[in-house]
Order: structure tokens, then C-alpha cells, then sequence
């Protein structure tokens, strides 16, 4: 019978040809901006994740300030206590659980080598500061494993800050300014790219007492420390503060996990991905009453065949489902066109923008194809409870 | 086989219930062949709609069989017409992005009958009526003659037992017509029961009853073979 409703549908679907194509043009936008945007939504979460596992999601990060005491941002309001390099040690000392604990001072800075000079950030650490972000050398070696308060004057460039001062030379063994720091160059970091919005082709990296000395601070940016497995997280975390607020006699310090960052960034994309679909669903609903519009007027054009059928014995219920079945075709085939129009939406965009990762989720092409289907039985029905409820003599006589 | 007691049929105009059928009681015995005939607005459509169950007497009882068909709700009277009676229309009511086929066939969707049976009975209803080489044909691709004899097979798809027909030559030119009922009388003459308003004397008096309608209520009887010539008695 279901075949049967769908061939009758087909042929009068098929019978109005551009009235059929403008509404499935209709549904198909709204379902292609369904699933196009869904997917960017999708594509944007993805790409946090990965920017932040990317820097190894096993890391947490301790900043100076305390987030809860001030009901601010870290450092932002009361004086907290300076993250020392004193403070590092005891966290090495007292953590032997952790697999790297490694400081870091940042600053901006010029470099120079010639003529060629070059405004870059500028990283101190330790040696350990290479597992930790996960970098890799591309020629020469990192940071020499020496005393953290002893400040060599070595430097290692990021993969564009080298080539920028030297090109078509070997920077090893060569001596860069920074500001008025000369420093000699021991290694260069391999292609990363960005990680965290921070071009790390484009930094250098020096021991750490160099880069306090050289920005004259007294406080660590903040303390990575990276521990074996994920689960390890919490526990390292609560180590950390409680061990430092000994130290500070409060507690003054934030303890951020990767975890707990990319939750946030997750759930904040989740909300903007349904911020997306429920634009998509206001093109959707604006489809659906094309839908009903165009039913409307077939019910109408189709008044005496709607008698007729009457006459030959179809029910109420029968002709519910005739214009029902064809509602829903209509809005299906639409769904169709806009599930391949926006899935071929989103392959250009990955193609023009490699670095976001958009997918449609499986569930969403699914849901677009039910969703496009139950819009059509929705918005279907008023159209097809009209031509159920016609009398089939004034039907016939299309009075 | 379909027996009229006291049937009226009113309809609201402005409040006021205005009659088109009164007091109307008639038996129609199985195989018969009465031609309605009367003037226009006499009742005579009324009628027919009220035998075919597209309209609920306001009065009275209408025994189809033996039982009452006046109180069945609308799913019992879809399957009476369903499966008892055949339709044929002056103005054919042929659904024209069908073929012939597909308008023969469509009284079987919704009797559920497979698609393969379909056909083959479409098939044979249309070559029974001699259209077996317009099967594939649009309505408007066939002379109205073709398209009458199209509803003709339409109506008889479902093997009713009473087969109603409205002005069934009213669009047809005379040749046209006198074949069309000749068909029907074959029908007829194999058992089905016939009932044909016309305002044609011609084809009134090839009947075997004539009902007179007058006003909405039936005035003469008169047997088809008294009927010979003359002014109709209706005119």
C-alpha cells in the first residue's frame, strides 16, 4: 500500500516540475545548512581537541594566582606570590610521579642576526621543556642539561625565525642578538606549525635564568609538568597546590589540566553547534511551510480526483495518507539534495580550509534525511486532513 | 437486492432545511435496469448519490442486501462502494497523469490488491471494453468515446453487483453514445444491476423501468417497452 501511495505521490509530484523542484530547492537549503553548519560546529570542536592534544593532553599547567580568591583571572587582583625557580625544584623534589616538571619564563623580544632582525617570543626552559610540549629538533640539540639557575647564552631557533635570519646558511654555531643579549645558536626546532594560536615556528628558546635575567622578572610565566597517564591528572594537581601553598603559606596558585581546558573548550562549541542547527532549523521550518503551501494548492488543484477516489472506496484515512506520503516525499527529496549539497559544502570547505577538521557527524546525516521526513509529515498534514475532510459530492463537483 | 423506505435527503440553505428528495420508497431487484428521469433540480442526482452511498439519507432507511446502510460510518460505506458499486460519470472524472491502465487499476489500491493482479485485471477490463491497444494512453490522448469506455472499465474492476451511471452519453455524440450503451446493456445482460439517470428519451425508454422524478419525489412509473414515442412525460 506504501508503494502504491508513493507511486501515486511520484506522479504528481513528477506532473509539477518546477513547483516540485522550488519546494525541494526550499527543504534542500535548509537541510544543507543543517548539516553544513553541524558540521563546522562539529569541525571547530575537533579542531581544539586536537590543537590541545596536540601539546600532549597529559600536561597541566601551574600559573601564579588563585582564580577562587578574587573571583578574577589568575594575577589579576591581590598580590600572589612569584612562581620561583625555587618552587620548581621542590615540585621535582617532592613529585617523583611526574615525568617532567619544566619552568617557563616568556617575553617578547627582537633578534637579530646582520642586518636581518625579527621581533619573536621568546621561551625559557629547560631541557625537559622538549618532551613536554612534544617538539622535535630538526638539526643541532636543545638546551644542555645544566643547573636551572646557571643562564648559558644558547639559543634555539624555531624553524621560520631560523630561516628568516639565515637563509641558505647554517645557523648552528652562529651568534643572534636578543635585545641586548648575544647568544650563540645550538639547534633548530623542526616545522610545528601553531599550536594554541601561538606560532611555534616563530619562537626561540633560551634556559630559563637567561630569559628571567634577560626580562628581568623574578616570577615564572607558569610550570608544566607532565605526568604519565591522564588519570594521573587530578592527583598531580592536587600535589601541586598543596605542596606550593605550603611553601606560600596560602594558596595562590592555578592548577589548569588540559582535561578540564578542552571540557571547557568542548562544551562551549557543543553550545555553538546547536547555536548552528537552530539556524538551520528556522530555514527548515521556513521550508516547511513551503511545503504545506504547495500541499495546499495541490489539495485544491486536485479537489474532484480527491471525490472521485472517494466515489471508487478510498477512506478518509486513505486520502490522509495519499497527500501525506506525498508531503513527506517531497520534504525526503529535499533532504536528499540538501544532504548532498551540504555534505559537498563541507568537502569544499576542508578542501579550501585543511586545517579544520568539519565533518558532519554520523548523526546528523541521519537526523537530516528524519528530520526532512518528519517536517514533511508535519507540515503535511493540515494540507492532507483538508482533503480527507472534503465531501466527496461537492469534491466531485468541485463546488 | 436495494430497497428505499421513505427517503429524504435535506439540505441547510440559510438555516432552512431545503428538500431535494422526499418521501421516496422503491425497490430495485438484482439484474434490473431503471433509467431516472425528471427535470433539472428534480432529485434525480440526489438519488443516484444517495443508491451509491456518496450521501447519507436524512430520513428514512436504505436497505442495500438486506441491511441498513443509512447509519454505517464513513469506513463501512468507503468499502460498500469499495467492493458493490460501480460509477461511471458524464464528465468521466478520469485522473489525467494516469494511463488508461493506471486509471482502470486505481480502484484496487485501496482494496489492497498486489500490483501484479493490478494489471492483468486492468488488462482485461479495458480489453473487455475494447481498449486493448490504449492501455498505455493518457485521457487526453484518447477520443471521449475511449475515455467513457475507460470509466466503464474503471467501473466495473471491482466486480460491483449495482453499477450507477450519470448522464453517461451527456458528452458523447449520438454514434459514440449508442455504443457506449451498448456496452452497458451487456453488462447488463450478464447480471449486473443498472441504474441510469439521463435526460435523453432515447435512452430512457431502452430500460426495462423508467422512475419519473418530479420535485424530489418520484411521480410515474413506467415500464420501458410502454414508453415508445411521444413527448417525454417529464418535459
Amino acid at each position: 500500500m506504501l508503494l502504491d501511495l508513493m507511486s501515486l505521490a511520484w506522479s504528481a509530484l513528477s506532473g509539477h516540475r518546477l513547483r516540485t523542484t522550488l519546494s525541494v530547492i526550499g527543504v534542500a537549503v535548509g537541510i544543507a545548512a543543517v548539516v553544513a553548519l553541524t558540521a563546522l560546529g562539529e569541525g571547530a570542536r575537533q579542531y581544539v581537541i586536537q590543537e590541545f592534544t596536540s601539546i600532549g593532553s597529559n600536561l597541566l599547567s601551574v600559573l601564579p594566582g588563585k582564580t577562587e580568591t578574587t573571583g578574577a583571572m589568575p594575577g589579576m587582583g591581590g598580590v600572589p606570590n612569584d612562581l620561583t625557580l625555587e618552587d620548581l625544584l621542590a615540585l621535582r623534589r617532592q613529585i617523583p610521579s611526574a615525568q617532567y616538571i619544566v619552568p617557563v619564563s616568556m617575553g617578547t623580544e627582537t633578534v637579530s642576526h646582520g642586518e636581518r632582525r625579527r621581533q619573536v617570543a621568546v621561551i625559557g626552559s629547560t631541557p625537559a621543556f622538549l618532551q613536554a610540549r612534544e617538539l622535535r629538533m630538526a638539526q643541532g640539540q636543545f638546551l644542555p642539561p645544566s643547573d636551572v639557575e646557571r643562564g648559558t647564552p644558547v639559543v634555539v631557533l624555531g624553524h621560520v625565525t631560523a630561516q628568516e635570519l639565515f637563509p641558505g646558511q647554517q645557523p648552528l654555531g652562529q651568534v643572534v642578538r636578543i635585545g641586548e643579549w648575544r647568544m650563540r645558536v645550538i639547534g633548530v626546532l623542526a616545522e610545528i606549525g601553531t599550536q594554541l594560536g601561538i606560532k611555534m615556528d616563530e619562537i626561540v628558546i633560551v634556559p630559563v635564568a637567561t630569559g628571567m635575567k634577560m626580562f628581568n622578572r623574578s616570577s615564572l610565566f607558569r610550570i608544566l609538568v607532565k605526568v604519565r597517564s591522564p588519570k594521573d591528572l587530578d592527583g598531580a594537581c592536587d600535589q601541586v597546590i598543596a605542596i606550593l601553598t605550603e611553601r606560600h603559606d596560602e594558596e595562590d596558585v592555578t592548577c589548569i589540566t588540559q582535561k578540564a581546558v578542552i571540557s571547557t573548550f568542548s562544551s562551549i562549541l557543543q553550545t555553538l553547534t546547536l547555536v548552528l542547527v537552530a539556524i538551520g532549523a528556522i530555514s527548515l521550518t521556513v521550508a516547511g511551510i513551503g511545503v504545506m503551501n504547495v500541499m495546499l494548492v495541490t489539495v485544491s488543484e486536485r479537489t474532484e480526483e480527491i471525490g472521485l477516489l472517494r466515489a471508487l472506496g478510498a477512506t478518509r484515512g486513505n486520502i490522509l495518507g495519499v497527500f501525506l506520503v506525498e508531503a513527506m516525499m517531497l520534504a525526503g527529496l529535499g533532504g536528499i539534495v540538501g544532504l548532498v549539497v551540504g555534505l559537498g559544502g563541507v568537502h569544499l570547505l576542508t578542501w579550501m580550509y585543511p586545517a579544520i577538521p568539519a565533518a558532519a557527524p554520523a548523526w546528523a546525516i541521519g537526523a537530516a534525511l528524519g528530520l526532512a521526513m518528519i517536517l514533511g509529515g508535519i507540515f503535511g498534514v493540515v494540507p492532507a486532513r483538508r482533503a480527507a475532510k472534503l465531501d466527496p459530492i461537492m469534491a466531485l463537483q468541485r463546488r | 437486492m436495494i430497497e428505499l423506505q421513505h427517503i429524504a435527503k435535506s439540505f441547510e440553505v440559510g438555516g432552512q432545511p431545503i428538500y431535494a428528495l422526499r418521501d421516496t420508497s422503491e425497490i430495485i431487484q438484482s439484474g434490473d435496469y431503471v433509467a431516472i428521469v425528471g427535470p433539472s433540480g428534480s432529485g434525480k442526482s440526489t438519488l443516484l448519490n444517495v443508491i451509491g452511498c456518496l450521501l447519507r439519507p436524512s430520513e428514512g432507511a436504505y436497505l442495500f442486501k438486506g441491511e441498513d446502510v443509512s447509519q454505517l460510518d464513513d469506513q463501512a460505506l468507503s468499502q460498500l462502494r469499495q467492493h458493490q458499486i460501480g460509477f461511471i460519470f458524464q464528465s468521466f472524472h478520469l485522473v489525467p497523469r494516469l494511463t488508461a491502465l493506471g486509471n482502470v487499476a486505481l480502484p484496487m489500491v485501496f482494496a489492497g490488491i498486489p500490483s501484479s493482479e493490478r494489471q492483468l485485471r486492468a488488462k482485461e477490463a479495458l480489453e473487455s471494453v475494447g481498449l486493448s491497444d490504449r492501455t498505455n494512453h493518457r485521457p487526453n490522448q484518447l477520443s471521449v468515446g475511449q475515455r467513457q469506455r475507460v470509466v466503464i472499465a474503471r467501473a466495473i474492476i471491482m466486480q460491483p453487483s449495482l453499477l450507477l451511471a450519470d448522464e453517461p452519453t451527456g458528452n458523447l455524440d449520438t454514434h459514440s453514445g449508442q455504443q457506449i450503451m451498448e456496452l452497458l446493456e451487456s453488462l447488463n445482460a450478464k447480471g449486473l444491476t443498472m441504474l441510469v439517470v439521463t435526460h435523453d428519451p432515447n435512452i430512457a425508454r431502452r430500460a426495462n423501468r423508467i422512475i419519473v422524478l418530479a420535485d424530489g419525489q418520484i411521480v410515474k412509473r413506467i415500464k420501458g417497452e410502454e414508453f415508445l414515442s411521444g413527448s417525454p412525460p417529464w418535459s
